[in-house]
């Protein structure tokens, strides 16, 4: 049995109202909820088809390249985070062959910790971002495609790119709403070490619930220019775009 | 100093202080993936007699990090108050286990005469029923527009958070919260974004709540420190100011603070003067690995590096500390196991060292954890005295991607321990018709004014 202000969920995708047995929540809600856990847990062991992906860029002609991390396996992936963090020695190979100075962004695509997100909202998400950097008249280095990394990979693949600013797009983790969230994060003068107060986030864009791609870029867009304005990223970076500049 | 110990011909060699506290610490992913763990279950348990038998006035003698590189290291040196050590100034870690043990005085007095490591080491070789029935007798009671802290009360963080920070729908979950009963701690939004305009949105939703139904709560927005002062500057309604610390000055650093800024931030919220009752104007969270995380652990155990982070909190004498136990994730926390003990020793350490202890009981989806093991640590804690949790609709943070505790949790919790709300929150409960007088929710909810009075954004109906 729901609550009488059941109809407020219309405002929001929280479990609210759930009604209640004693002080328990019900059959229902309670069945609701595993159901909802065994998806997310399911989720979270998700392999990302990169080749699929990268088909995907090939068609659109946007220039990429496949890197990885030391691993391979998801469950490795989740025990060892300072390896998400790294290039195996080819990817290190291969970028410094590339490195050219004079991009001046480095965008970094991983799945993260939900492919479903990145397969979901990765192409349409990133066509927003290229296009806002396209206005912004902001060269863009081959897009690289590094399955199973973690946000700060993004710095050692924009120092090697001798960018000014490294964005990596990656899926986050999956909730039990929600397991196809991206993020976002930007980083001015990316090179190893940088911590995370470095770093500005973007995160659930999930369209139609979370934050629609159009807002996502053009929010991106707005701390590109003013990380490159003021020469600085993260909490020293305040975000005080007005709202009414938001689509 | 080294450590050493020979057993059935082997000798095991610990180099210091911090390996030696290492090695001794309950099996955790974080210190395994630190490379600081004990190689084998033997190395622990040897650790930790080792440990058992090192004079607490060792730590005082043997910092973990020097401080001349580290203020946090400064700060515990500063905060040490020799009076109140002098009662364990002889004692073992053994020994002061014991005492812990079977003295049966409220223990809140002695706290600046402990330091985090010396607590932190007795935590490792207590059991959980050690660290819980410890924790019981140190309560530490502080102040806003509530009373949070008083024996036989449970408090709740209202956490109704929104991916978008939708104003309705927070203002939705918020109302669900209070027809719940919770909502005494805090009525505490994690923002979806950190943009000023959005948080100030979400400052004037709240306070306008708290004002118009005179709820006798505080509200939060938790953005960062800095992001709190500018916005204080321009006016906005901060009750509390939010802040993520963590156990060494590099980790600060990685989090964007340090001791001076907090100080400053804690000056400005209490010149504010908003708090009627009392003036503990900070909100802290913790949580293991978190230095870790940020490369800034100094060779320091997890667990260590937690508690050190309580000295960070002590010094500007918050409302509410939590660790947000499991939300790190199994690399740092591995399991329901892990992350229960985890959850022990904090609320354990937190309120030997004097903190206003809460506990966000907590997983993810990528943890080995389900339901049933924060069941487990929120019974666990509700006996150990907890100060407060978290009550998200459902368990289901939807903007967080995570599960805390429900609503439902802190009712069950409640009813299977006679614990009650605050008492100020308790007597509006019952005023509204949310509770019937009798720390139960009231039959007729369907009736109750709030539920047609409820005012959500700039004074409209929701």
């Amino acid at each position: 049995m729901n609550d009488p202000w059941h109809s407020l969920r219309r405002f929001t995708q929280a479990r609210i109202a759930l009604g209640r047995a004693g002080n328990g929540i019900t059959t229902a809600a309670y069945l609701d909820f595993q159901l909802a856990h065994a998806s997310a847990r399911d989720a979270v062991l998700k392999t990302w088809d990169v080749d699929g992906f990268a088909a995907q860029l090939q068609q659109q002609s946007l220039a990429h390249i496949r890197l990885n991390t030391p691993i391979s396996d998801r469950t490795r992936y989740l025990q060892r985070p300072d390896l998400g963090r790294r290039l195996d020695a080819d990817g290190l190979k291969r970028l410094m062959e590339l490195a050219e100075p004079g991009f001046d962004v480095a965008i970094i695509i991983s799945n993260g910790l939900s492919s479903t997100a990145v397969e979901t909202h990765g192409i349409p998400m990133l066509q927003h971002i290229v296009a806002r950097y396209a206005e912004m008249a902001l060269s863009i280095a081959p897009i690289c495609l590094v399955p199973n990394a973690r946000v700060a990979i993004s710095d050692c693949i924009g120092a090697l790119l001798q960018a000014s600013l490294a964005v990596i797009m990656v899926g986050e983790r999956p909730g039990l709403s929600a397991a196809d969230s991206l993020g976002l994060y930007l980083t001015y003068a990316p090179r190893e070490g940088n911590t995370d107060a470095e770093r500005n986030c973007l995160s659930n864009i999930r369209p139609p619930e979370g934050l629609s791609y159009q807002a996502a870029a053009q929010k991106l867009a707005y701390l590109s220019r003013e990380a490159l304005r003021s020469g600085v990223s993260g909490v020293h970076l305040k975000d005080d775009m007005p709202k009414q500049l938001l689509g | 100093m080294n450590y050493s110990v020979s057993v059935q011909g082997k000798c095991f060699n610990f180099q210091n202080l911090r390996t030696l506290l290492a090695k001794a610490s309950p099996r955790r992913a974080a210190d395994e993936l630190a490379g600081l763990a004990a190689e084998s279950e033997v190395e622990r348990a040897l650790a930790q007699r080792l440990l058992a038998e090192l004079p607490l006035s060792r730590f005082i003698e043997e910092p973990l990090i020097a401080p001349e590189i580290d203020e946090v290291s400064r700060l515990i040196l500063q905060q040490h108050d020799a009076e109140a050590f002098a009662t364990f100034a002889g004692m073992s870690v053994g020994e002061f286990r014991e005492w812990l043990l079977a003295d049966s005085s409220d223990l809140s007095s002695l706290s600046f005469g402990l330091t985090p490591e010396m607590v932190a080491a007795v935590s490792k070789i207590m059991r959980n029923q050690d660290l819980i029935a410890v924790a019981r007798r140190c309560r530490v009671v502080t102040r806003f527009r509530d009373t949070i802290g008083l024996p036989g009360r449970l408090s709740t963080r209202l956490q109704p958070n929104h991916p978008t920070d939708n104003p309705r729908g927070v203002a939705a979950s918020i109302l669900d919260g209070l027809l719940y009963g919770s909502g005494d701690a805090v009525i505490g939004i994690n923002p979806a974004t950190d943009n000023l305009d959005n948080v100030c949105t979400l400052l004037n939703l709240l306070d306008e709540i708290i004002q118009y139904h005179q709820i006798p709560t505080q509200s939060c927005v938790l953005a960062h420190v800095t992001t709190s002062m500018q916005l204080m500057q321009r006016g906005a309604p901060v009750d509390l100011v939010f802040q993520s610390i963590a156990g060494t000055e590099a980790a600060n650093r990685s989090f964007g603070v340090d001791l001076a800024m907090l100080g400053e931030a804690k000056a400005m919220a209490e010149s504010l003067g908003r708090g009627g009752l009392g003036s503990n104007v900070m909100y802290f969270e913790t949580g293991q690995g978190s230095a870790l995380s940020a490369d800034a652990h100094h060779g320091i155990d997890a667990q260590t590096c937690e508690a050190r982070a309580y000295a960070v909190a002590r010094e500007f004498s918050p409302l509410l500390v939590n660790t947000v136990v499991g939300f790190i994730g199994p690399e740092y926390l591995y399991d329901g196991k892990q992350i229960i003990r985890a959850g022990l020793e904090d609320h354990f350490c937190g309120k030997l060292l004097g903190l206003p202890m809460g506990c966000d009981v907590c997983y993810t989806n990528h943890a080995e954890a389900d339901q049933n093991d924060m069941d487990n640590l929120l019974t666990l804690l509700g006996v150990a005295g907890c100060a407060y949790i978290m009550g998200v609709p459902g368990a289901d943070d939807v903007m967080l991607a995570y599960q805390s505790t429900s609503f439902h949790d802190a009712l069950y919790l409640r009813h299977a321990l006679g614990l009650r709300p605050a008492p100020e929150f308790e007597a509006w409960l019952d005023a509204m018709g949310i509770f019937n007088g009798c720390n139960s929710l009231a039959d007729a909810r369907a009736t109750i004014p709030l539920l047609s009075e409820f005012r959500g954004i700039s004074g409209e109906p929701l």
